[in-house]
């Protein structure tokens, strides 16, 4: 049926972007996300994509000219890692409250300081309530896959709203891989052409990002909130028909080995391939442990997290970002949070590694698996574990 | 009569809180905060219009005989009329509490 080709993550992101046909890209370059729009950048400059490319001068202008573009009902790309993140900050509300379906690739990549380049999710965990659909994808094949599904969640009539998807900063971006193409004709069938709800025209005059004074701000929010949390039901339909076109499984929360695991790992993002490895490392010694990985992160997808969970009764959870002071990281606060209001009380133990691009190892997840196992024989009790930090 | 925007549940909120309604501020009454209103003395106006000019709320219209008076909807009395005014002739009245 399609295409494979040996080609970095970053490039069959761009390549999908543009097969998507979309109108307008403001951005601004960083690393590690860089690659995705020079490409586009080089295409609409080379005649090939017609789109308008607007260059800015930093990321906070980057998403005003994306919110711009969106509310003429132009589709609209962006892309962007840590601290141009971080610039749009105070943007990123605006979209999903303006319901403008921006959608945006996040290579992930630790935030300042110290000043670092690599990867890990501290930037996106700075941004998770931003009222964005967020999506973690784990390899470049996900990341073209999930490229057009951002663009159909985002402009679904009963969904608008802006969508990140989030990919780890140069583990995934800039790996070469064998990503499996769609046809042209795949994604037009896929994606039909934006048809925007709302749209700035001068014939019909209106205002948008209205001021909210206290007697009308509440039920604004609260309908932003409400259009979020009801997005999910969509999120699923079109990851079943895009595992329906690609014959790869899309679900809102991926598991691998849960079946027969005693313990499991909930983790995000690329270090789930490397624990799958430890996963068969331990099955061939006999020994059933699984992961867990929500693919979606906002809204996050309780009743599937819990499905998927079973009746297990130990799990880990991994995170890739600080909550400074916090009781627990990002991706532990989530999963407790869920548990407390669910029947399912497993224990809990937390873990976080791969801080600002310190390597994986193979063997500390596998370590982390055996003490999973260990807390479930014996009980035993420990603090959040900080995994491989020199002390 | 279409509901007054202060009655909206959350579910009535139109998409992206767009606003199609043209002039809709209109129906916001701000002036209700306000603690001392401007008042003209007729006798002294000379008509020339600065007041309205200077109004950051451009809510200062002529009336019928062509003399200046404030919307008291919109007016905050913030008092730029009375510090720009020519001839003097609007002062600041204190509001009943």
């Amino acid at each position: 049926m399609a295409r494979r080709k040996g080609v970095e993550s970053s490039i069959a992101l761009a390549d999908a972007v543009a097969m998507c046909k979309v109108d307008a890209i403001s951005a601004y370059p960083i690393t590690p996300q860089t690659h995705i729009v020079e490409h586009l950048s080089e295409w609409v400059n080379d005649g090939e994509l017609d789109a308008e490319f607007i260059p800015v001068e930093s990321e906070h202008s980057a998403m005003s000219a994306a919110l711009g573009t969106s509310a003429v009902g132009a589709r609209t790309f962006t892309a962007t890692s840590s601290q141009g993140l971080a610039l749009m900050h105070e943007i990123l509300f605006i979209a999903p409250a303006m319901r403008l379906p921006v959608v945006m690739a996040v290579a992930n990549r630790s935030l300042s300081g110290p000043i670092s380049i690599w990867n890990d999710h501290s930037d996106i965990m700075a941004e998770r309530d931003i009222g964005w659909i967020q999506i973690f994808a784990e390899n470049g094949q996900e990341c073209f896959d999930l490229t057009p599904a951002c663009f159909k969640i985002a402009e679904d009539k009963r969904v608008i709203l802006p969508t990140i998807l989030n990919f780890d900063g140069f583990i995934v971006s800039h790996m070469i891989e064998p990503i499996e193409y769609w046809e042209q004709e795949t994604f037009d069938k896929f994606l039909p052409e934006f048809e925007p709800q709302i749209r700035l025209d001068v014939k019909n005059p209106s205002t948008m990002g209205a001021v909210g004074v206290p007697e009308i701000y509440y039920e604004a929010r609260m309908a932003q909130h409400m259009a979020l949390v009801n997005s999910k039901p969509v999120i699923k339909e079109v990851f079943a028909e895009v595992s329906q076109i690609t014959g790869r499984e899309y679900k809102v929360v991926e598991s691998y080995n849960m079946e027969k695991a005693e313990v499991a790992l909930v983790m995000m993002g690329s270090l789930t391939e490397t624990a799958m490895t430890a996963v068969n490392n331990l099955k061939a010694k006999g020994i059933e442990v699984g992961i867990v990985r929500p693919r979606l992160w906002r809204p996050f997808p309780t009743e599937e997290f819990l499905e998927v969970l079973g009746d297990i009764s130990v799990i880990g959870c991994v995170d890739r970002a600080y909550t400074f002071g916090a009781a627990s990281h990002p991706v532990a606060s989530e999963v407790k949070s869920v548990l407390y209001t669910s029947d399912k009380r497993p224990q809990v133990r937390e873990y976080v590694m791969g801080i600002g691009g310190r390597d994986v190892r193979i063997e500390e997840i596998e370590d982390m698996f055996m003490q999973l196992i260990e807390v479930k024989n014996t009980g035993k009790d420990f603090p959040i574990q900080y995994i491989g930090v020199r002390e | 009569m279409a509901k007054h925007p202060f009655e909206l549940t959350w579910k009535e909120i139109p998409i992206g809180f767009v606003q199609t309604d043209y002039m809709s501020a209109k129906k916001n009454h701000t002036g209700s905060w306000r603690s001392e209103r401007p008042i003209w003395d007729e006798t002294h106006c000379i008509k020339c219009g600065v007041c309205a000019l200077f109004c950051p709320e451009a809510c200062i219209k002529t009336d019928e005989n062509g003399y200046y008076h404030a919307d008291l909807d919109y007016c905050k009395g913030c008092g730029v009329c009375v510090k720009e005014c020519w001839t003097g002739c609007i002062s600041l009245k204190p509001e009943e509490a």
